[in-house]
Parts: C-alpha cells; structure tokens; sequence
C-alpha cells in the first residue's frame, strides 16, 4: 500500500466518522419546517467526486455500514444506497471530470435524491409499507432543497480534508497543463 | 493496463453490493440474539458516550434552530391554542367535578388507584441521537440495562407517549418511536371509549391513524386518543403500554361511521423534537385497563 493510498484511507474513514457522528448528534435533531438536513449522501457524493469510483464506493459502503451499526437499523440498507451514490459520483469525475462550480450542487442534489428514493425503494422491496402522501412528499423534497444550500460548503469542506492525500487533484492537473503549454483547448485550436 | 483497471473496478464494485445484499439477508434471517444484532449493540454501546458528548457539544446550536423555527410557528398557532384554551377550561370546570365524584365512589368500592405513572418507575433519558431518514423513525437515549431499561418499556413525555424500548445496551437504548411503520398502540378515543390501534398512517410523524375502530362509536374532532392497556386476564395478553397514557388527539374523521373510516390522530409528544423522554421501567397489573 503506497503512502498516497493509505493516507486517503485513514482520512476517509475519520471523515466518514465523524459524519455519521455529527449527522445523528446534532443533524437529524435540527428541523427546518418539519425537516432534517442530511449530510451523508453529500459526504459520500462529495468524496465520489473527489477520489474516484472505487474509494467513493468504498466509502459509501463504509459509511453506510456505520450509519446502520450505530443506529440499529437494518443493516446493509444504507451500504447498498451510498455506495451506489459514492460509485455514481465517482464515475462521473472518471468521464466527464466536470469543472463548474455548480457540479457539486447539482451532485448533491441528485445523490439526496437517490438516497430518499433509494429508501423508499428497499423499503418497498423489504414488504415495509410505503405510504406516498403530499406531507411525506413535501418531506422529501424539503430535504432536497435544504441539501442543495448546503451542498457547496459541504463540498469545499470534504475537499479541503481530503486535498492533501488525493492523488493528483484535478483542478490543479488543469491549470498545470495550461501554464505548461501544449495542452489547453485553445493551443490545439 | 486499462482492461485491468476496468476489470478491477467492477470486481470491487460487484463485491460491495454482493456484501451489502448478503448483510442484509443474514440480518432478516437471524434472530434478536443473532451476531448482527450482537454487533450492533456492541456498536451502540461504543458510540454513544461520543453522540452523547457530541448531543451536549450542539445543543446551543440546536436550540438556536429552534428558537427560528418556533417563532415563525408560534404566530400560526396563537389563533388555534386560544380556542383550544377556551375549550379546555370548560371541560376543566366540568371535569373537576366528575374527579370529585370519582374520589368519593372509589373509595366507596375500596380502589386505590390513581391513574398517574408513580408506580412504573420512570427512569428519564436524555435524547442523543436520531435517524436521519424519513423511513425510520427511531432515536438513541442515554440510559440502558444498568438502569433497568429493558426491551419493550414504553417511552413518554410529559406530552404523553413516544414509543418503546426496542434495543437496549448497558448505557444506552434504541426507542422506536409510534410514528414507526412497525409500531402499533393498544388505544381508546378518551371521550367515547371507541377501542383503535394506533399506527402509522402516511410516515409523516404528525398523522397517525386510529385503526380498526367500530362504526358504532361516534368519533369527534378534537377527542382524546389514549393507551388502552389490556382487558384481558391472561398474563400472556400483557399490553406493552399502561392504560391512560395520551397518544393524541383526533384532528379528522374520513367516512366516518362506515367499517373503513379513516381517524386521524395528531400526536400529543412532539416526535421530531425530543430532548428528555422518560421509561416507564415496571409494568404494573399487567397494564390491565
């Protein structure tokens, strides 16, 4: 195991800990209009999108595994929706290496969303009954819109805990490539 | 090189789901004792004195969030409590009537019992976690078997009722609360003694649903919903809930009067905001109503 990896590995696990820790402390508790915040599946995303498919994954899976231990739910639910999330996220930095400042936003509005639907769905499959109504609905999209305000901090926090142990930072690899010619779209133009 | 790297990714990734599904199905398989469940009381038992640190660490922070949400609430209600008001206070005139009398006929047939919850040995916790999902409705409270909690206690505010004990470690618990798709309450409509069982009803925390109450009992807005306990003799018929604990009031009555009406019950305890619960630790008659 290099130096790089295992350094990204412990700095996964403790901000994996610590999420999951702060998220059912103080998180869960602090209702806007009836809803909760729900850090995880932006950690997970934000990670996917920073280090890769298989450490989002990983991670995800991690994460999940936790989130069920400590709060005694059934365990391998969380496992299976976040790291479909940490694997998705990851995925699409390996493709589309997507720059805008709004990715992180649009990321992790769309990693809440499969995380609530992914819920319903087990759920569903599990013979639990999923009764859809307005109120549950509202519910759901409160906690879409609360995520996507604070998608971006949360974001620029995962990066920044995460910045030193990345194996090449792609923002930096770009402005690297720019500056040392040949590279940019524009000299190939 | 390439193909190796795609290979492994989805070696890894076929892996992980292959472990979740497999975690999933052992933890349906196995029982209460099971080495899942095992672990996770082990999990619980670790983690909880850091959510309890982190719980205190945050409250500032929490009560600030809710000093914002009270206030915008507050005004929307002032209209609403005040009528609540005015009603209670008539039916506290009359009700203080009916106490006396009830004092004096107990006496009369030699009961002693009140029906406050002296005798169940409330032991009170301290809330310091909860499920961050809408699709399980459970929190953590800070006292476990060494303080005699134990599965299947009732859990209440001074609102009235929140749930049971389902999990319980040396220090701390796992309370399902009865906004809970699993939950369901042994209950009455106060006012006219309809029996109901009291369920979730949309997985919205404030509607729940009193089911599979007779049509031939009249079920008004407003009327009281409490726990019923149990009328049975047989000590295996034991309710989980002591009679007379307030579950809520009924807010709407869908088809009323037909075998499919819909009651639905809005709860006293506000289930998305508990700080301090209590756990009635002794069953006391068997619950018996």
């Amino acid at each position: 195991m290099t130096t790089d990896v295992r350094s990204l590995t412990w700095r996964l696990v403790v901000l994996g800990i610590v999420t999951v820790l702060v998220q059912i402390a103080a998180v869960s508790q602090l209702k806007i209009f009836g809803a909760n915040a729900d850090l995880t599946p932006l950690v997970v995303a934000s990670a996917g999108l920073l280090a890769g498919s298989l450490p989002g994954a990983a991670f995800g899976f991690g994460v999940g595994l936790f989130l069920d231990l400590a709060l005694v739910q059934t365990v391998g639910m969380s496992s299976l929706i976040f790291l479909t999330i940490g694997y998705g996220a990851g995925r699409l930095r390996e493709l589309r290496d997507p720059q805008g400042a709004v990715v992180p936003i649009a990321v992790g509005v769309v990693a809440t969303v499969v995380a609530q639907l992914g819920f319903a769905l087990m759920q569903f499959l599990l013979g639990h009954d999923v009764p859809m109504d307005a109120d549950l609905i509202w519910q759901i999209v409160l906690t879409v819109g609360i995520n996507a305000v604070i998608a971006a901090p949360v974001y620029a926090l995962v990066r920044r805990w995460l910045l030193r142990a990345l194996p090449d930072d792609p923002r930096r690899r770009r402005r690297r490539a720019y500056t040392t010619g040949g590279l940019s779209p524009l000299s190939r133009a | 090189m390439y193909d190796k790297s795609v290979r492994r990714r989805r070696v890894a990734l076929a892996l992980l789901v292959a472990c979740s599904l497999l975690l999933l199905t052992a933890y349906f398989g196995e029982s209460q004792s099971g080495g899942l469940h095992s672990v996770q009381r082990g999990v619980l038992q670790v983690v909880s004195p850091i959510q309890e640190g982190a719980s205190r660490a945050l409250k500032p922070v929490r009560d600030l969030f809710g000093w914002f949400g009270d206030t915008i609430n507050a005004k929307s209600q002032v209209a609403g409590l005040r009528r609540q008001n005015a009603a209670l206070r008539r039916a506290a005139i009359a009700g203080s009537d009916a106490v006396r009398m009830n004092g004096e006929l107990e006496k009369l047939v030699g009961l002693d019992q009140t029906n406050s919850l002296q005798g169940t040995r409330p032991v009170a916790a301290r809330v310091i976690g909860q499920s961050p999902t809408i699709w399980f409705s459970t929190i953590e409270i800070d006292q476990g078997t060494s303080a005699g909690v134990r599965v299947g206690q009732p859990v209440v505010t001074g609102d009235g009722l929140v749930g049971q004990v389902t999990t319980a470690a040396s220090d701390s618990s796992v309370v399902t609360l009865i906004s809970d798709s699993s939950s369901a309450v042994s209950a009455r409509v106060s006012q006219s003694g309809a029996p109901g069982i009291v369920q979730t009803g949309t997985g919205g925390p404030r509607d729940l649903r009193l089911n599979l109450v007779p049509r031939r009992f009249r079920i008004d807005k407003g009327n009281a919903v409490v726990t019923a306990g149990t009328m049975s003799r047989s000590d295996k018929l034991e309710s989980l809930y002591p009679p007379g604990i307030p579950v809520g009031v009924i807010t709407r009555v869908d088809d009323a009067g037909t075998d499919t009406q819909q009651v639905h019950v809005s709860p006293y305890a506000d289930l998305q905001r508990l700080e301090i619960v209590q756990v009635l630790t002794r069953r006391v008659n068997g619950n018996r109503g």
